[in-house]
């Protein structure tokens, strides 16, 4: 069915200002459409630069439907590359991550390449003489995707032409360096493993439900409420274990999640958190404090530990917590199958405390086992049920709309507002040329 | 303690959890004994690299709770069967034992159901009440996979 390829009009009419239509997360056409336009033409996150430390060092991933990779250089550049065969069309890699060494070579046909795509040996050469060869695509080598880094964070686009990174993200990007200011040097690596959560719902409701503030107090009752109740009758003294810590804020009041404040920027980012979070209360480590107001000065020092943003959505594809430094990234398999990938990061000379921090609270949060996730995957799923009763089309994105957010690109209001949502798809419609 | 006692115990734990018994298998563990699931092959600890699960007995207890108050994920439940392969002893201490049991695990729910398999590792405690759990280590043939909610312990 192409009912919205070649009609912009009616993929305008699937978003309202304050609702959706149910077939922005139910219909396969508009999902490959999403991947040929909004994960093509927008930034994805693809990986970390502390996961390719030496030249030839690979991560492979998929940006919607198509397999790339991120390959240093040996100038120390990264790339990312179209993971295809120029000849056949085979995948040149399919470890998840690894080292070539100087040339990748295609296990098929031994078609060999330089880092950088180009190629640099094919096997009896002598028989594509006299042929059109050297004019067509397979003499090109490996496809680059254009690809920029913020503060080791890689993102590629899969469209030739369109914004930069720093236009596309503008000043969302702040909520990455106060993750990287967390270190004393500015300087954090991927470690301590990736949790890999198959989800059977539209990656939209995850990405909504990032800044969806009203959920946990109902979702989550019966975990975070539970571990609140555990832990009522001890001392306000008493000290926490790490696992209460970070369990019994998600049973937080509405007011408490209200007062967080919410914040949008333009092309669908935004965080909730603005004036504190769920972050705020983990106990201090004074050593770090001293080490950090050193590095950065009493002033910014406390402007950094002080920042505790919840999640920041770098939309469509990452979110981050800087507070705890941990990642989780947005993979699309199909119209209701999405990967979420939780990575954990280790900050440069801070205490350890804080990576056992973050391990601790992905494994708790983010895992195919954590009680925290079940309930939000079963509403993820009971939503993609739902949707497809009668009677009703439309998703309700009212709470708290105002006329002047639509063309706001910078905005912040009360933490229970829908506003992320709507700035959502008012991207989303963008990108997707609706007319 | 006999290898045949030894096997008993640990049949028991399985079916413990197959048939919900969540306070029972609760004081099978030591006070500080722990439940983990490894998030990589031969993973050497848990606090610096993440798993699957990892819990005390505080989390232990919370997940119990949360099943008695019956939370969303679980409309409509979650049901377990283990098949266990006979205990092998891989080690015998005046302190205890350690063993090592293959396994097969199925979780069903609704219409569906996942199957696991992998090798289960005890570290055991010999107490004057029998033996007792100080670390039940849950190594999944497919721990690095991207994995759908699991929602029962293995």
């Amino acid at each position: 069915m192409n009912r919205y390829r070649d009609n912009p009009a009616a993929l305008a009419a699937l978003v309202r200002d304050d609702a959706v239509h149910r077939d922005v997360y139910t219909d396969p056409e508009i999902f490959r459409l999403e991947m040929e336009r909004l994960w093509a033409r927008t930034w994805i996150y693809v990986g970390h630069t502390s996961q390719v430390p030496n030249p030839g060092d690979f991560v492979t991933c998929d940006i919607g439907f198509e397999p790339v990779f991120m390959i240093r250089q040996p100038d120390g550049s990264v790339r990312v590359l179209r993971n295809r065969c120029a000849h056949k069309g085979a995948k040149i890699l399919s470890d998840r991550s690894g080292s070539a060494g100087r040339f990748l070579r295609c296990p098929y046909h031994n078609w060999s390449y330089r880092t950088d795509g180009s190629i640099a040996a094919i096997p009896l050469k002598q028989g594509y003489e006299g042929t059109s060869f050297a004019q067509c695509e397979a003499a090109k080598g490996l496809a680059a995707v254009a690809t920029e880094e913020y503060r080791g964070f890689v993102f590629a686009r899969l469209a030739d032409d369109g914004p930069s990174l720093r236009d596309y993200f503008g000043e969302s990007l702040s909520s990455i360096d106060y993750l990287v200011d967390r270190s004393p040097v500015g300087e954090m690596e991927v470690a301590g493993g990736v949790l890999r959560y198959m989800h059977d719902s539209n990656w939209k409701m995850f990405v909504e439900n990032l800044n969806d503030t009203m959920h946990p107090m109902a979702a989550h009752a019966t975990s975070a409420g539970t571990a609140k109740e555990m832990w009522a009758d001890k001392p306000a003294d008493a000290p926490k274990p790490m696992a209460i810590e970070q369990l019994v804020p998600f049973a937080g009041s509405y007011d408490f999640f209200d007062n967080m404040g919410v914040r949008v920027f333009e092309n669908g980012h935004s965080y909730s958190g603005v004036h504190f979070s769920i972050h705020s209360s983990y106990a201090a480590v004074p050593d770090y404090e001293a080490d950090m107001k050193r590095a950065y000065g009493e002033e910014r020092a406390r402007d950094i530990l002080g920042t505790n943003r919840h999640n920041t959505v770098y939309y469509p594809s990452l979110t981050i917590k800087g507070a705890i430094q941990t990642i989780r990234v947005v993979r699309p398999v199909a119209v209701d199958r999405t990967l979420i990938e939780s990575w954990s990061f280790r900050l440069k000379g801070a205490p350890e405390i804080f990576f056992k921090r973050n391990v601790t609270y992905t494994r708790l949060i983010n895992s195919p086992m954590s009680v925290v996730g079940h309930d939000d995957q079963q509403c993820y799923r009971l939503i993609q049920e739902g949707l497809s009763a009668g009677g009703n089309e439309w998703v309700s994105l009212h709470r708290d709309y105002r006329p002047d957010e639509r063309e706001a690109r910078d905005l912040t209001v009360n933490g229970t507002s829908e506003i992320s949502m709507r700035n959502q798809f008012r991207a989303w419609a963008k990108f997707m040329g609706a007319a | 303690m006999s290898e045949q006692e030894i096997a008993r115990f640990i049949y028991r734990e399985a079916r413990l959890l197959d048939e919900k018994r969540w306070d029972e298998w609760y004081e099978l563990f030591t006070e500080d004994g722990h439940y983990w699931v490894p998030l990589t092959r031969g993973q050497p600890d848990a606090e610096y690299h993440t798993s699957l699960a990892y819990e005390d007995k505080l989390l232990l207890r919370l997940r119990i709770e949360r099943f008695r108050r019956v939370p969303p994920s679980q409309h409509p439940q979650s049901w377990s069967q283990h098949v266990l392969q006979p205990p092998e002893i891989e080690a015998a201490t005046a302190e205890g034992w350690r063993t090592r049991t293959a396994f097969f695990y199925a979780e069903a729910r609704g219409d569906a159901m996942q199957t696991y398999a992998g090798t289960v590792l005890h570290e055991l405690v010999r107490t004057d009440a029998g033996p007792r759990i100080r670390l039940k280590r849950v190594n999944l043939v497919n721990c690095d996979a991207a994995l759908p909610s699991i929602q029962l312990f293995i």
